[in-house]
């Protein structure tokens, strides 16, 4: 089971209303590389994947629900309070005539999220290298949007989350190494 | 002038320079790419140094080894050097 | 005044939490390293007080019975973590 607790991991602050930032950070909510599809990817696998990694896949897949958590803020106050004129400009008209301001998950460019972002192949280094995979590409994600944001205060967040990439692709990378070893095999060669 | 031999924990970023054709519209950018900490750690060795809780926070690691600045000091320097 | 008294107070929570994190995930991947595991149990108390003291004042941090609830500013009540 899971214990929600009332706080972010991180603080999040926002200079000023921009719904078109909103719009931008969408990528990270519902997109491919994004922290939903990251946590239903770990804490996926760790079912069929070898007992030493089992840990590791549970913690980090936690941590995106925390990251997801600091994404949906920043999309939220982006947007609270802007008029229907900010909305125009922003290009937000498309969602608004569904969502009105709800969030949504989607990428920047609209596609809803999809379970195929998400690989399931059972096979533990096969994973772990999609996982090592999803993290740099994640990181690369919020370098992309730090190029584009001027808020700073937005931007202090997202390096945030972009270091937070690096830590877990070094722990996937420690859970490959733990994998290659025969220590606690009961056949020896 | 003496080139320092970089050093891969602080200089994470690579500068490569696409082929630029009289023709192209527009003027050539060196392009930069990240190298973060992690490919070249390894498994982590134990009692590394770490940030205290406050810089832990901040940094977004406990480890200043892991630490990788985005965008690096000379991100914006026209030919990276 | 009182928002950033609140405000100075959870950033400690959240400073001793990321350290606890980390140190979590260090540990999935080094579990026979007794300094970090150390560590790790000394932060946990740290902030077991921080959480208590976070609580007294601004009501529950968590659900379920791991916080307990009270009247007023129980569990229901805002802001919420998006909010503030």
């Amino acid at each position: 089971m899971w214990i929600y607790e009332k706080k972010l991991q991180y603080p999040v602050k926002v200079s000023q209303c921009n719904p078109h930032l909103a719009k931008l950070l969408i990528e990270q909510y519902g997109g491919a590389d994004g922290e939903l599809a990251a946590a239903l990817r770990y804490l996926n696998q760790r079912y069929t994947i070898p007992d030493k990694v089992k840990g590791l896949l549970t913690d980090i897949g936690t941590e995106e629900f925390a990251h997801l958590e600091m994404i949906a803020t920043m999309v939220y106050k982006l947007t609270k309070d802007a008029t229907k004129e900010q909305i125009k400009a922003a290009g937000l008209e498309e969602h608004y005539v569904n969502h009105d301001l709800s969030l949504f998950y989607q990428s920047a460019a609209g596609n809803p999220f999809t379970a195929t972002y998400i690989q399931s192949k059972g096979d533990p280094i096969a994973d772990l290298y999609e996982d090592i995979a999803a993290e740099e590409k994640a990181r690369a994600t919020y370098q992309w949007l730090i190029d584009l944001s001027d808020d700073p205060d937005i931007n202090d967040s997202l390096k945030f989350l972009r270091e937070r990439e690096i830590v877990h692709s070094q722990r996937f990378r420690e859970a490959v190494e733990l994998l290659k070893e025969y220590q606690g095999q009961k056949k020896f060669f | 002038m003496k080139k320092r031999k970089p050093n891969p924990y602080r200089d994470q970023y690579r500068v490569w320079y696409p082929f630029h054709s009289p023709d192209d519209p527009c003027p050539p950018i060196a392009k930069q790419y990240v190298v973060p900490p992690n490919q070249f750690l390894g498994f982590q060795p134990p009692n590394l140094p770490q940030f205290s809780k406050h810089e832990a926070l901040i940094k977004g690691t406990l480890w200043p080894i892991f630490y990788s600045p985005y965008p690096p000091k000379k991100w914006r320097d026209k030919d990276g050097t | 005044m009182e928002h950033e008294k609140r405000r100075a107070l959870l950033r400690k929570l959240q400073e001793v939490d990321f350290v606890l994190v980390e140190l979590n995930l260090y540990l999935d991947t080094h579990p026979s390293d007794l300094d970090a595991l150390d560590q790790y149990n000394h932060c946990a108390l740290e902030r077991e007080a921080i959480r208590s003291e976070y609580e007294e004042r601004y009501g529950p941090l968590m659900h379920f019975g791991h916080s307990s609830n009270r009247y007023p500013c129980g569990w229901n009540e805002g802001p919420w973590p998006w909010e503030i």
